[in-house]
């Protein structure tokens, strides 16, 4: 607690003299304008809305649907499991529900429900307006809506996916040749896009909008769980985008990357697959323990007790769950020094996992203990996660997981998991927090309810397959022998199945039932102490009253009159003069106040985007080629659209005074800017996907003899490398071209940029022209098929930048970018480093390293 | 049923005293009158019922485990409902530093600590090969059944299928192959599971040690029918074995009564040839299990269903029904008395 204190004290020095209430009839006249701007639109335009609250609650939603979609498939496969040699579903319709029911979870539930909770949540808990990037929040949801009715809608076609949740191939690649492995590859492959847009967003609006004064050992746990799980999946993600993309090709076009025939390995799906894999667990557990923070100190009525033990250590779980994902394949015949390694890794994420509970323990130690309906949610939470985390320490263990890998043990553990360590945490933080979307408590007593039915009947379902695991029941069978002393574990297991879905319908029918008489709840109605709950009940569409100035980790606990002085305007931002939608962008570690940013409104592009660029991977799904290209310049062309109208405008003025003496630039470029972060974290995601390819190449290295294979038939050197001597020479006159601008010199920048474009063009042919001319088959080998997909992985990436360059060139002649507002060039100039990055790694590996090997 | 326990048990050691009653539900057969015995009693598959060294040692190393996820899943709830009731003003730095630095970190870090040396210090044993010169054999995942085949020292190989015996005491080797999809090889009983790899070929070395009936499955997803891909485990003394593995060496003995000899004529007049071997006749195909000794086998299809008539005429005039995806096309065309004369034949090839 004494850091809390410290820095109490410290932040007390850093603030400003508060202002003196403005007059009521001014206060109105401010409240009317922000309520103007930032008015939901009605009627059918509702949905053209971006503002973090409607979009928030739409994604909630939509998640909560998917989650009961798989829930029903679930009982389903529950059913037919009850009795022994059932035929209540057939095989091939039983194997495509777990397999919808797992992608549907992990994909359409868990991971959206973080974001949607977090775009709900984070602006409010940090003090912002919005999101820093509200429109692509908005093409985030309207992306995953697409992409999971697709691939929900499969099912009722007999047309789903049947490989397993996690795709193995050969498998998915030349067993099941229809349909159902397309839809999987391509409909996620969007949805993880999507994901990474919000990752992206997240991590912005957490390290650029927070409240002044909220310095980095002062931001909400909530916030440091998603900044982490965020910063997690611009890392784990890529990989698999990068193995569907593989499988996909491999599928469509006959590339063998997993195919032992043509030298290709089933287990670079397996390694690229759980890179992914286990990280992803972390990233939907730790934003949902990130509830259990808030709610914990909340109800023990004292802050949380190891702020720093708990940052570091959720900081060390995302840094160890990538170095995890081996214990997944322990039954692969790998060498057991490889083994080894990864058990006792995988027994180490148990220490900061651990470290955190403890924390939440010692709080409630700390504090004096309320009852209520999330704390029982929270507790339940605890007794099955820990249960989960104990269960996952065995089968980390080697010996040990050789007998319970794929197993029914396996599935009641990353039940124990993923309910304990996900679901029951949600369930928790969905009571905690509904008041701020509704205005309204949701019901005690059903809450009561809600918990002892799925509490109990969660026990009843899960514990079981631990024990008909090690009886011999292996995962994902569509029915067992009756005499294999299973029947009995199997039909309690059914039993609690009903039981908690009986909970899950009493927590359905608690949010659904209207609750027109029921009051409003008062504010803050737990008595909390983080920004949220400065919210009034109803909430309004502009997040903050004004924006105020923070010197604790729970100001509502530690700042006095703080809900009065934000409610009559005294902080930052109170008025909204110029009818904009505005926010505070500060810096990332003291959060000192840089940049007063403008936030586009209500529109329906980034609908039309998502919807036009889901086009193309849904028509491609059919393999109609042309109608998918189509699409994907439809959306190309929208997202230029968006970009000119909607971004980078040019501010009326250069300043604006935000309240309490403090004066901020409206425009910004370069690293204060947010857009420049954003392009700085997408790429690094993009990165990975890049870096993910070559460790494939490497990978092929390690287990062929002879690879390339001897004699090499290409790619040869001098193409390669002159084609990267190129692309290298496009990037420094883009370099040139950004400082020219910003000296002034138009005619150097526009020559420059121009040049710049043609030299890229022609490196990306003499990059093809290496294996085109040496004669480099894909199909007929992996060697070649990974030496194409490294050029055609750089090509793709500078045909982008050339349309970047273009757009810039486009912008300077509009009059939209000039020598000081030059966003666009900063922008386009940093993507071209990591293109630069991406041409020079290409090269050295398919010409440098066949020379040096 | 009793004819029918007897002859399916055939070569198989009577059960050890000390649980002589579970033993013999576990030698019942899968679909057969079985399913009326109480569940609990049988333990066929089960890791918990351990008849190897590799499995007696991961059911050790088990048991010590849930005792201590027992033992520290109590303490953490006691903490928690003691930290729930306790009054705030007995909390104090040192209960701050016991709780998170003492519960949080150390216990954790020394308890794993210990897991790992006691728990790792068995994984040498677990994955290395089995002594040279011991039993080779070969299992080729199929979709969706096993293609055995046994590497005797000296002598041809003989290729079997969903069915392995086993002699006691002695280690074996198996060398782990497919050529289609990825399946693992798992007898619960007796060992851990491994993969099998299209591309690669995995090892696993098991000791049975006790005698009896035990079944493997198929633990990785692979496919349709991946739930119905199981075997038989025969493990059975060492001169036993010996007799058995003899026997199957040998060609078909040719069937000495008319309605088996009809039967294999329609059996190679109808192309099961094709798909099938059957040694000591022209049919000679690879693609599906070998049937030289079908009659001999305790199951079909995989160890789906009793190898009985009445199953071997369903399995032939139906066989997607029985098992969903399979390879074999169904014979509905054929007359029944045709299909009955084959399952006879084929029965009868002991």
């Amino acid at each position: 607690m004494s850091e809390h204190r410290e820095a109490h004290e410290a932040g007390k020095r850093d603030a400003q003299p508060l202002a003196e209430a403005p007059p009521k009839e001014v206060q109105r006249a401010q409240e009317e304008r922000l309520l103007k701007i930032w008015e939901t639109p009605g009627g059918w335009r509702y949905w053209s809305s971006v503002n973090n609250s409607d979009i928030g609650v739409w994604y909630t939603a939509t998640a909560f649907v998917f989650f009961l979609f798989a829930g029903v498939l679930a009982l389903l496969m529950r059913i037919q499991l009850a009795v022994p040699d059932n035929d209540f579903l057939s095989a091939e319709v039983y194997n495509q529900a777990f397999t919808v029911h797992g992608s549907v979870m992990m994909f359409l539930f868990a991971i959206p429900i973080f974001e949607a909770i977090a775009v709900l949540l984070l602006p409010q808990m940090l003090g912002a307006r919005d999101l820093p990037f509200p429109r692509l929040s908005a093409f985030g949801f309207w992306c995953y809506l697409l992409g999971g009715i697709f691939l929900c809608g499969a099912i009722f076609f007999d047309a789903a996916p049947r490989g397993g949740w996690f795709m193995y191939p050969p498998l998915t690649s030349k067993y099941q040749t229809d349909i159902g492995a397309d839809i999987w590859l391509l409909g996620f492959s969007f949805i993880e896009v999507a994901a990474i847009a919000a990752a992206v967003e997240m991590i912005v609006g957490t390290l650029k909008c927070r409240p002044p004064g909220m310095r980095i050992n002062l931001i909400p746990l909530y916030a440091w769980y998603v900044l982490v799980a965020a910063s997690m999946m611009l890392f784990a993600f890529p990989p698999l985008i990068t193995g569907s993309m593989l499988l996909e090709i491999e599928r469509a076009f006959g590339w063998p990357f997993f195919d032992p025939a043509g030298g290709g390995d089933p287990l670079l799906w397996q390694h690229l697959f759980w890179l992914f894999g286990h990280p992803e667990v972390y990233v939907v557990f730790l934003p949902s323990v990130a509830l259990i923070a808030m709610i914990v100190p909340t109800f023990s009525r004292t802050p949380i007790v190891g702020y720093g033990w708990v940052v570091l250590s959720a900081v060390g779980t995302g840094f160890l769950s990538f170095g995890l994902w081996v214990h997944h394949m322990f039954t692969t015949g790998l060498p057991g020094i490889s083994l080894g390694l990864f058990s006792a890794a995988s027994q180490a994420v148990a220490i900061p996992t651990g470290v955190q509970i403890f924390c939440f323990i010692a709080t409630l130690a700390a504090g004096r203990v309320v009852r209520s309906v999330p704390m029982l949610f929270a507790l339940g939470s605890l007794m099955i996660f820990v249960l989960g985390g104990l269960t996952g320490v065995m089968v980390a263990l080697v010996p040990f997981d050789f007998q319970a890998h794929d197993s029914f043990f396996i599935v009641g553990h990353l039940h124990y998991v993923m309910i304990g360590g996900v679901i029951f945490p949600m369930l928790a933080g969905l009571y905690y927090f509904y008041p701020l979307f509704d205005g309204k408590k949701l019901s005690d007593r059903l809450g009561k309810i809600a918990f002892w039915l799925t509490f109990i009947g969660f026990n009843i379902t899960f514990m079981p397959m631990h024990l008909a695991g090690l009886r011999g029941m292996p995962r994902r069978v569509f029915t067992y022998p009756a005499d294999a002393g299973l029947n009995t574990l199997n039909l309690i297991s059914t039993v609690g199945a009903f039981i908690l879905a009986a909970g899950i319908a009493v927590v359905v029918w608690d949010v659904i039932r209207l609750k027109q008489k029921q009051p409003y709840s008062e504010m803050n109605p737990w008595g909390a102490g983080t920004l949220e709950w400065l919210q009034e009940m109803p909430g309004k569409p502009w997040g903050m009253r004004s924006i105020p100035e923070i010197d604790s980790c729970y100001p509502l606990w530690d700042q006095p009159n703080l809900q009065r002085d934000v409610d009559e305007g005294r902080f930052y931002l109170p008025d909204a003069e110029e009818g904009l939608r505005e926010t505070l962008v500060t810096s990332v570690i003291d959060a000192v106040p840089q940049q007063c940013a403008r936030l586009p409104g209500s529109s329906f592009i980034p609908m039309i985007a998502a919807f036009s660029l889901g086009g193309f991977f849904i028509l491609g799904t059919y393999h109609w080629w042309w109608p998918a290209v189509s699409s994907l310049l439809l959306a190309v062309a929208v997202f230029c659209y968006w970009l000119w109208t909607g971004t980078a405008r040019t501010p009326e003025k250069d300043e604006k005074y935000v309240g309490l003496g403090l004066t901020l630039p409206i425009y910004v470029s370069g690293p204060a800017s947010i857009s420049w972060w954003s392009v700085f974290i997408t790429m690094l995601a993009d990165l990975t996907a890049f870096i993910s390819l070559v460790f494939g190449y490497f990978f092929f290295w390690t287990i062929h003899d002879d690879f390339p294979p001897q004699p090499s038939p290409g790619p040869g050197v001098f193409w390669p490398t002159l084609g990267g001597g190129m692309l290298l020479a496009a990037w420094a006159l883009t370099v040139f071209a950004r400082r020219w601008n910003r000296s002034g010199n138009s005619a150097a920048f526009y020559t420059g940029l121009l040049t710049s474009i043609v030299l890229a063009a022609a490196g990306s042919a003499a990059l093809v022209a290496g294996p085109w001319l040496t004669g480099l088959d894909p199909k007929s080998h992996v060697y070649p098929a990974t030496v194409w997909v490294l050029v055609l992985w750089t090509v793709c990436h500078v045909a982008v930048g050339i349309i970047m360059q273009l757009y810039c060139l486009a912008r300077k002649l509009a009059g939209q970018m000039t020598a000081r507002r030059d966003v666009e060039i900063v922008n386009v100039t940093l993507y071209w480093h990591f293109t630069a990055l991406t041409a020079g790694i290409t090269v050295a590996v398919i010409a440098g390293f066949p020379l040096v090997d | 049923m009793t004819h029918h326990l007897r002859e399916l048990c055939r070569g198989i050691e009577p059960p050890s005293q000390r649980d002589s009653g579970a033993k013999r539900a576990e030698v019942a057969l899968p679909g057969s009158a079985v399913a009326l015995l109480p569940d609990g009693h049988s333990r066929i598959q089960s890791a918990l019922n351990p008849a190897g060294v590799e499995a007696a040692g991961i059911e050790n190393l088990f048991w010590w485990m849930v005792a201590g996820t027992t033992v520290v899943w109590l303490g953490v709830m006691a903490l928690t409902w003691h930290s729930v009731r306790t009054h705030p003003e007995s909390f104090n730095r040192r209960r701050e530093a016991f709780i998170i630095v003492g519960c949080g970190a150390i216990l954790p870090t020394v308890v794993l600590s210990i897991l790992l040396v006691f728990g790792l210090s068995a994984l040498p044993g677990l994955v290395a090969p089995a002594p040279s010169g011991s039993l080779k054999v070969v299992v080729s995942g199929e979709m969706w059944w096993w293609r055995v085949r046994y590497e005797p020292a000296e002598g041809q190989p003989i290729i079997l299928a969903n069915e392995i015996h086993l002699p006691v005491g002695e280690p074996v080797q198996f060398l782990l192959e497919s050529d289609n999809v990825i399946h693992s090889f798992w007898i619960p009983s007796l060992a851990g599971k491994m993969d099998l790899i299209p591309g690669r070929t995995t090892r696993l070395a098991v000791t049975p040690t006790k005698t009896g009936l035990f079944r493997g499955v198929c633990a990785e997803y692979c496919g349709t029918s991946h739930a119905l891909m199981k075997f038989d485990v025969v493990v059975e003394e060492k001169e036993e074995f010996n007799r058995w593995l003899a026997h199957q060496a040998t060609p078909a003995a040719p069937p000495d009564n008319p309605l088996a000899q009809r039967g294999e004529k329609q059996f190679l007049a109808n192309g099961c040839g094709a798909c099938h071997t059957v040694r000591g006749t022209n049919a000679a195909g690879v693609v599906g299990p070998d049937l030289t000794h079908l009659g001999s086998r305790l199951s079909i299809a995989a160890a789906s269903w009793p190898n009985d008539s009445a199953h071997l005429r369903r399995w032939i005039a139906d066989s997607d029904k029985i098992k969903p995806g399979a390879y074999m096309p169904k014979f509905d065309m054929l007359r029944s008395d045709d299909v009955n004369a084959m399952a006879v034949y084929l029965k009868g090839l002991k």
